[in-house]
């Protein structure tokens, strides 16, 4: 005869209740394990997309994810030059906050280098890449926008053409990807009142300086669009991102580009470790030390449980014990509980996540080794949580039947 | 110490506390009683009864004094002879004033799990604990938790499970104080069917008066001193 299963019938409803509440705890442990691991994964996520062997970025910078990068648009070419280098393209990247249909809007805007990259690599839920050089955009499915949506940026509106899935920034943000020049024109968009003014001040300091004086043609075109005057640089890149040619070595290249003065290299590895050093470090560390608090409270809350459980059934355990129950018939009763509830509680967890985790405002990865992880603990638990009980449970004497 | 003797006991004396909240509850009680004898103990509120059964009982430790079982010397003064737990659940049953039944199983449940924990297998422990319910009358009640039976039906559901290891003891303390004398008495015969049947030594404290034609012997205790009673007119 099962003790432990027929004072549960007995006490179903409250054992029930007791199994969804500490259900509803571990969904919470759970959850915070998968928002660990998905704030590891988002982090990373975006490097090893885009795939690139070897990140060329402004010297001394760790950019351009973990900090501000500036590399002027041409390094693109003298990358491209360099022996073993496959591909270079222009990396453009930055977060922009906008208001879209009365509600915050908040894209990180991705260039790709119009026409060697359309955004094909791009995992599409719907839609199609780039068809052409401006105004289209691929939005991930987190931003909200459906296909078709016109979203204004800056001067111009852009379509969405495509729904790309799990394409997000390492803090989260969906990422939209539109082409280099478009990423740009957001990036450096100017109201029209700042740049006429700009073009007045570049004037007066024409007037004001000597060459100015001799040359009186060149005034005129100070007032000229920025782009058409060849002694204004191009708007800068964050980053120029390479493809290493089968066969050749990518240290060797590395060790090629980081020669120059100008720039530092880092390989997809290194990319990754700055970010997880960097930007997510301490909600990382944050997230962890919630996890192992909560389950410290799970713990807690579990032992006070069956504590109580087993109180309640201290006649009951007086009487056994007075029929002539060994002590190991108690301890399993109590034990036994112990672990269904675990069981329970840990089921109505798994399930209840499956339900729940996809709502939440970031991606929560729940991986087989954490699963089976967190299993263990919550054995562990199970077991730890019902000594209080077992203890209470073994100093009952007999006579404490006839009371 | 013999085995004629389902019970011996041997100047039994318990002493409650220490100092000046010290309370001799029982002082040097004697007594025997033979297989298949149905023994009385009578005595106001406070006497030592309860304490002289739940020694007897092996459930209340003595200060000294001892006691056999079956001939068999199990407690020695404060020292167990044998283990006590084992040997409650195979030569001692018990019926207290109230039912005393596990709450979580059903009338049945209630006495097979008395069964199984002394080794008898589930099916065959079912099948006695029926017919046990049976032979008490409350076969009809075997699927209902105490909750939903009668003082008298759960008296007799205790009953039944005192008996299902055929103890060689039984022990009874103020069996019958919830149930009308009708039913009070129907629950003395019966002790006293199962002592005739069964060769049980059997010891029924009671303060009911109407019913002690059914014993063969009567003890009167107060202050903690048992003596055997004169026999009433
Ligand atoms: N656990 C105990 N601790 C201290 N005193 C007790 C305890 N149990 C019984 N007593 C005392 O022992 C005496 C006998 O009690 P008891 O055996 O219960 O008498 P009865 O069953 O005849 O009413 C009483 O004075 C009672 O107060
Ligand atoms: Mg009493």
């Amino acid at each position: 005869m099962n003790l432990a299963a027929k004072d549960i019938r007995h006490n179903l409803g409250r054992f029930s209740l007791t199994a969804v509440g500490i259900g509803l705890l571990l969904m919470i442990v759970m959850g915070m394990g998968g928002i660990y691991r998905g704030l590891i994964e988002d982090a990373t996520l975006l490097t090893d997309r885009i795939g690139a062997d070897l990140w060329v970025v402004q010297r001394d910078t760790r950019g351009p994810f973990a900090e501000v990068s500036r590399v002027p648009a041409n390094l693109l070419h003298r990358v491209a030059a360099v022996p073993g280098v496959a591909g270079a393209r222009e990396f453009v990247y930055h977060t922009v906050q906008r208001e879209h249909g009365g509600e915050p809007l908040r894209i990180a805007v991705l260039g790709l280098s119009w026409p060697a990259d359309k955004g094909q690599w791009v995992p599409l839920l719907a839609g199609r890449p780039l068809a052409q050089n401006h105004f289209e955009m691929i939005a991930d499915k987190t931003l909200g926008l459906r296909l078709g949506e016109r979203v204004r940026l800056g001067k111009e509106t852009y379509t969405v053409v495509g729904i790309s899935t799990n394409m997000l920034s390492s803090s989260g943000d969906g990422i939209g990807l539109v082409t280099v020049a478009d990423a740009q024109a957001i990036q450096f968009d100017v109201p029209g009142e700042a740049v006429r003014l700009e073009r007045e001040a570049r004037a007066a300091r024409g007037q004001r300086s000597e060459l100015g004086a001799r040359q009186p043609a060149l005034i005129e075109q100070a007032f000229q669009p920025a782009a058409s005057i060849s002694a204004i640089a191009r708007p800068q890149i964050s980053a120029v991102m390479v493809r290493v040619a089968p066969g050749a070595r990518v240290e060797e290249v590395a060790a090629t580009i980081s020669a120059w003065g100008d720039v530092s290299v880092h390989t997809r590895q290194e990319q990754n470790a700055l970010l997880l050093k960097g930007p997510v470090e301490k909600s990382r560390k944050q997230l962890g030390l919630f996890r192992f608090l909560l389950t410290v409270i799970a713990t807690v809350i579990m032992a006070l449980i069956l504590y109580t459980l087993t109180l309640d059934k201290l006649h009951a355990i007086a009487l056994l014990k007075l029929i002539g129950a060994p002590n190991r018939v108690i301890l399993g009763m109590i034990l036994q509980q112990a672990l269904a509830l675990g069981v329970l509680g840990y089921g109505i967890a798994y399930l209840l996540g499956q339900k729940v985790f996809p709502n939440f405002p970031r991606r929560v990865i729940l991986t087989n080794d954490d699963l089976a992880q967190l299993a263990l603990i919550v054995l562990g638990i199970s077991i730890l949580s019902s000594l209080l009980g077992i203890w209470r449970a073994m100093r009952v004497q007999p006579n404490e039947a006839l009371s | 110490m013999t085995d004629a003797f389902a019970i011996q006991t041997e100047k039994l004396t318990k002493i409650y506390g220490s100092g000046n909240t010290e309370v001799v509850a029982m002082r040097d009680a004697s007594i025997t009683v033979r297989r298949g004898e149905v023994v009385a103990l009578l005595g106001p509120s406070g006497a030592g009864k309860s304490t002289f059964l739940t020694s007897v009982g092996l459930i209340t430790p003595l200060t000294s004094g001892r006691v056999a079982i079956g001939g068999k010397l199990i407690l020695d003064g404060p020292y167990p002879r044998a283990n006590l737990q084992a040997f409650r659940r195979k030569h001692i049953g018990y019926v207290f004033q109230k039912s005393n039944l596990i709450p979580f199983l059903t009338a049945c449940e209630n006495v097979q799990i008395a069964l199984q924990l002394s080794g008898h297998g589930p099916r065959a422990a079912r099948r006695r604990a029926l017919s046990l319910l049976d032979y008490l009358g409350v076969a009809e009640r075997e699927r209902n938790l105490p909750s939903m039976l009668s003082g008298g039906q759960q008296q007799r559901v205790a009953v039944a499970r005192a008996l299902a290891n055929q103890p060689s003891v039984l022990l009874a303390d103020e069996p019958t104080a919830a149930l009308d004398s009708h039913r009070g008495r129907q629950v003395m015969e019966l002790f006293a069917k199962v002592a005739h049947e069964h060769g049980t030594g059997v010891i029924v404290v009671t303060h009911d008066h109407r019913a002690l034609d059914v014993f063969d012997t009567i003890y009167e205790m107060e202050d903690g001193i048992i003596r055997r009673a004169p026999p009433s007119p």
